[in-house]
């Protein structure tokens, strides 16, 4: 056991200070591309710190996130490909698919208001939704990871078949302003990164709240022993579906910020094997850790742009070798090793846990 | 558990160090190879699922550009070649996209093949005002100025094959293709066209992309009793379709298909007996018989081996990276815009799929060829149409009274 | 729609289960002893897959496809055994991190495939006496999908009777039902799992044997029913092969049944919303194991 860290400005706390202020002043120091790699990064890191809230606290490891990604990310294209029309022209990919009258759900998002709303609502929704069926019939664990990667199996499927309403295995792409500014502009460029950055140091301090609230009490108490506070007269039900949902939102705010950056969202982005790699920069950065889960996006990320380009078959090797690591030797990720987060799992929990593990295995 | 720990921290502190190194080690190759090289961007998927088509392009783009540099470069200088891994994912594609032009300064890109991939990198040479060199058929409806499309439109692949079909007597058409964008729009205006003309739709289906159960696909085809089968399949979809029917008793002479992606890398890797005897329709095939095509045969197999053979997709890599020079040349500089002005106002110039020119609207000018399978998985020219085709983004049937004009 | 086209359907849909129970099989056997999904049981099936091109290749005329299946039975479930032993006894007691281990090992074994045999992928040609069609009440019937049928139930028919009447099969029953009991009682526990896992990587070879004579064996191939096979077990309940068997002709007819009316593409989303609604009614599947333990 640990000792609890201290509350004084200590080295790390100054480092990620300093990093801060560097990813701050970045857009003046570094490339438009590398900018552009860094802010594309730090939007799917909302996606990572989702994570952390629903699996590494709420101890739900969801296999298909990547749907509530593409929720946000079509939302915020719809509008886009909208906002570039004029009255009464369609998307070019609606004409091409034989589609002749714009669909009232695409309608809904020509302004910009509804489409910020959309962003947040739609993801959100669907998952209080989802995971309400799911965790009303104490649906969990295993099944439950197996259940969401069909679900973002089905959700690129038909995303990819519905191609005059969705614009199909192409995506949506091609756009060109957002509420009237020019995104091809180095001005907008920057004013997106910060943006994006804001909102990532905004959900870190939202989410610390959240996991030292209350709530986030109750969350690892569902976690750690769901009969337990069962008995104590607590159904944990509704903390994993808030958890779900909050994380969701989330996810789909990253999914927005990334079809920003990236210029286009498309089913490949959504499925089976992009979810499950956001799982793994989660796993490599920290499951408990909302700064492990910032980190390891980022860091896996690069590797995989430097990587793949220079030796592309190497990136699977490493990236499998990546999940056995992480997970056979490293189940706190880098953030146990440079450990720092109050909410990392005290060393008693863990071994409470694996007993308890073992006893339910066993 | 303390032991645990140690090797714990020590893996973290290894892997830590790694991906570090792994992203810092790339040090910027802009300045290798001398300031005096001209730079061009080749820009395919080296992993992922569309690595085992794009890497042969990758090859004879690359093959070009070496067979160029040997011949003493372009106005001079040689073509220094920056390759780039899309992996299959079309925000890699825009990403790697704007590297090459933003960071590597890339004077021009040879790359895409998925109409995804190219979607998404449309927008990055739009705003950054480079030439993309785009190599596969697709299904039109696009007219960027700063795209070439070597690859065919609809009307030089799709309808010549109908025209065929028309010929030889076929009445009911059935339409099956894996589903994304390509198949369902080829389809749209096959429909079109089978409408108009008063002949049979007599059904549609679509697989998803890598799916291999067909049994119900094959329940329909046996119950509409179509003359002929259009297939726009993809990829390992192929093996699966001509498997099962010729399970069900459905060999291509019982019922004939005619393919839009399977070339004769695709029929080599699926074993040439599996569709012997069936129709596919392309501007190239490796028996097209010229004194160009017999070089570049010669060269790619001394380059990959006496069994490699060439495709349609490959040709255009390769002729793109020849076009170019030729623009190049005629434009007497590489700025995008003024090699595009010359690319459309080329005469035309001998390449493995014949003598050919770019239209006025960034599209090649070329002739459609039907093969028949043979059991070497090559194919027989059967039929060819009259003459070259203009291309034509926009069927007028299917998309009236659009046209596309680059000015 | 006429009604032999339905007839064919519903023939269809038993052809598809016998594909998912023989893909299946493996992961509910070991989901029932362990509670553990190895993701990487696609890639077990293609392994079977490529074993089975290398073995007819070896081994050709009528034979080679009974001959494949001996070894892909003996390749898979020697491969299985070593994924037991080396990774998923280590991580038996995090369900969770097993999934994605796993993963990462499929990830490597696809990559592997890619180096070996090329991204190309290769084609199994079945023997000669598959190679035609029957006609049963006026149902043109392929011989390769009836084989695939009958494959399937002389596995689970295997099955039943290695778990009745060996030794072995006593002591999985003994710790399928009280594994601290059996332990107690000085069952090895440790290797009663191996060598359900290894068994039911073997079964999954044969699974690969019989994919290589409906479609391509390229890496992927084992993904393409892989993610359906999951739901299969998810569906049958807590390891139960009976449930796992109900549950895959569920899942089959459903599919086929659905393609009267929509789309491949379609079908597999109403397939999904199909198990999501019947864990509504029976969250613990079809067959639910009555327990009296508490955390299951």
């Amino acid at each position: 056991m640990s000792p609890p860290p201290s509350r004084t400005l200590d080295p790390k706390a100054a480092i990620w200070l300093a990093a801060l202020l560097l990813a701050i002043i970045a857009p003046f120091i570094v490339s438009a591309y590398n900018l552009n790699l860094i802010g594309r990064f730090l939007a799917l890191s909302l996606t990572g710190m989702g994570l952390v809230l629903l699996w590494g606290e709420g101890g739900v490891l969801s296999l298909g996130q990547g749907v509530f990604f593409g929720l946000g990310g079509y939302v915020l294209a719809m509008h886009l490909k909208m906002a570039d029309l004029g009255q009464g022209e369609l998307p070019d990919f609606m004409t091409w698919s034989g589609v002749t009258k714009l669909p009232v759900w695409w309608a809904i998002f020509r302004s910009p208001v509804t489409a910020m709303l959309g962003i947040l609502i739609v993801p959100t929704a669907f998952a209080v939704l989802f995971s309400w069926l799911m965790f009303r019939r104490r649906i969990g664990g295993t099944y439950f990871a197996l259940i969401t990667q069909a679900l973002g199996l089905a959700f690129a499927t038909l995303l990819i078949s519905q191609q005059g309403l969705t614009g199909g295995f192409n995506g949506l792409t091609d756009y060109h302003t957002l509420f009237g500014l020019n995104l091809n502009l180095p001005s907008t460029t920057r004013a997106l990164y910060w943006l994006t950055l804001l909102l990532v140091v905004l959900a870190y301090f939202g989410l610390r709240w959240l996991l030292a609230s209350r709530f986030g009490t109750m969350l690892r108490a569902a976690r750690d022993g769901s009969n337990r506070i069962r008995f104590l007269g607590y159904d944990p039900g509704p903390y994993k579906v808030v958890a779900f949902s909050v994380a969701a939102m989330l996810t789909g705010v990253s999914g927005a910020l990334f079809t920003l950056h990236a210029g286009v969202i498309s089913p490949a982005l959504v499925g089976v094997v992009p979810s499950i790699e956001m799982v793994i920069w989660v796993a490599i950065g920290g499951r408990y850790s909302v700064l492990g889960a910032i980190a390891g996006t980022l860091i896996v990320n690069f590797a995989k742009d430097k990587i793949s380009t220079a030796l592309p078959e190497l990136w699977l090797y490493a990236l499998g070798g990546l999940f056995i690591l992480a997970v056979t030797a490293l189940p706190n990720g880098l953030a146990g090793f440079f450990g720092s987060d109050r909410w990392k799992r005290p060393a008693l929990d863990e071994t409470l846990a694996r007993w308890r593990a073992r006893k339910a295995v066993s | 558990m303390d032991r645990g720990f140690k090797t714990g921290r020590l893996l973290a502190a290894v892997l830590a160090a790694s991906t570090m190194l792994a992203g810092c080690s790339k040090a910027p190759d802009t300045s290798a190879g001398g300031g005096d090289d001209i730079k061009v961007g080749i820009l395919h998927s080296l992993s992922g699922t569309m690595a085992i088509s794009e890497v042969t392009v990758k090859n004879s783009t690359q093959m070009a550009i070496d067979e160029i540099n040997g011949g003493g470069g372009v106005m001079g200088k040689k073509i220094d070649a920056v390759v780039e891994d899309g992996a299959s994912d079309p925000a890699i594609f825009a990403q790697k996209a704007a590297k090459l032009i933003e960071s590597d300064k890339v004077a021009t890109v040879f790359g895409g093949w998925t109409s995804s991939s190219r979607k998404a990198m449309l927008p990055v040479f739009e705003k950054d005002a480079n030439l993309l060199w785009y190599p596969v058929q697709f299904e039109g409806n696009e007219c960027s100025p700063n795209i070439m499309y070597s690859g065919a439109q609809p009307n030089q692949q799709i309808l010549p094959a109908y025209d065929w079909a028309k010929e030889k007597g076929y009445k009911r058409f059935f339409l099956v293709g894996s589903d994304y964008v390509f198949p369902r729009t080829a389809n749209l205006i096959l429909k079109k066209h089978i409408e108009a003309d008063k002949l049979t739709m007599t059904g549609e289906e679509y697989q998803p992309m890598g799916g291999t159960d067909f049994s119900g696909v094959v329940a329909k085809i046996r119950a509409a009793k179509p003359d002929v089968i259009f297939s726009t399949l993809n990829g390992d979809s192929n093996v699966a379709f001509f498997k099962q029917m010729a399970a069900a008793g459905m060999k291509s002479d019982v019922i004939p298909v005619m393919s839009f992606s399977i070339g004769e890398q695709e029929a080599q890797a699926m074993g040439p007996a599996l569709i012997e005897g069936s129709y596919a329709g392309w501007n190239y095939f490796q028996t097209v018989d010229n004194p160009e095509n017999a070089k570049f045969i010669a060269a790619y197999k001394a380059k990959f081996g006496a069994d490699a053979v060439t495709t349609d997709p490959m040709v255009h890599g390769y002729l793109d990276v020849y076009m170019w020079k030729a623009a190049v040349e005629k434009a007497g500089s590489t700025d995008p815009a003024k090699v595009r002005a010359a690319a459309v106002t080329l005469n035309a110039i001998p390449t493995p799929l014949g003598t050919v020119k770019f239209a006025a609207n960034n599209s090649l000018v070329q002739t459609g060829y039907i093969g028949q399978a043979d059991p070497k998985g090559q194919f027989k020219i059967l039929w060819t149409s009259k003459g070259m085709i203009d291309p034509n983004p926009y069927d007028p049937l299917a998309f009236p009274g659009k046209t596309c004009t680059i000015s | 729609m006429d009604l032999g086209f339905i007839i064919g359907q519903v023939f269809n849909g038993f052809s598809v289960a016998s594909i998912y129970i023989l893909a299946a099989l493996g992961l509910a056997l070991s989901f029932g002893l362990m509670r553990v999904i190895n993701m990487a049981h696609g890639e077990i099936l293609m392994v079977g897959s490529y074993v089975a091109y290398l073995t007819i290749a070896l081994v050709p005329g009528p034979l080679g496809i009974f001959a494949a299946m001996i070894a892909a039975f003996a390749v898979a479930g020697l491969l299985g055994g070593v994924l037991e032993v080396t990774l998923v006894s280590r991580l038996t007691s995090r369900p969770l991190d097993t999934l994605l281990a796993t993963w990462g090992v499929s990830l490597i074994l696809q990559q592997a495939a890619r180096d070996i045999f090329g991204a190309t992928g290769v084609s199994v040609t079945a023997p000669a006496w598959l190679d035609h069609t029957i006609l049963i009440g006026g149902q043109t019937l392929p011989v390769t999908r009836l084989f695939i049928m009958a494959v399937a139930v002389a596995v689970l028919g295997g099955l039943a009777a290695f778990l009745r009447s060996t030794r072995i099969g006593l002591l999985v029953r003994a710790v399928n039902q009280d594994r601290p009991t059996a332990a107690a009682m000085g069952v090895d526990v440790r290797r009663v799992d191996a060598a359900i896992f290894a068994l039911g990587s073997g079964v999954a070879g044969i699974g690969g044997v019989v994919l290589a004579l409906l479609g391509p064996v390229t890496p992927n191939v084992g993904q393409s029913y892989i993610v359906t096979a999951f739901l299969v077990v998810v569906l049958g309940g807590l390891g139960s092969t009976l449930g796992m068997t109900i549950a895959a002709l569920m899942i089959g007819l459903f599919m086929a049944l659905s393609q009267i009316f929509v789309d491949v593409s379609l079908a597999q989303v109403l397939s999904l919303l199909f198990v999501i609604l019947f864990l509504q009614f029976r969250p613990q599947g079809v067959i639910a194991v009555r327990s009296r333990a508490l955390d299951e």
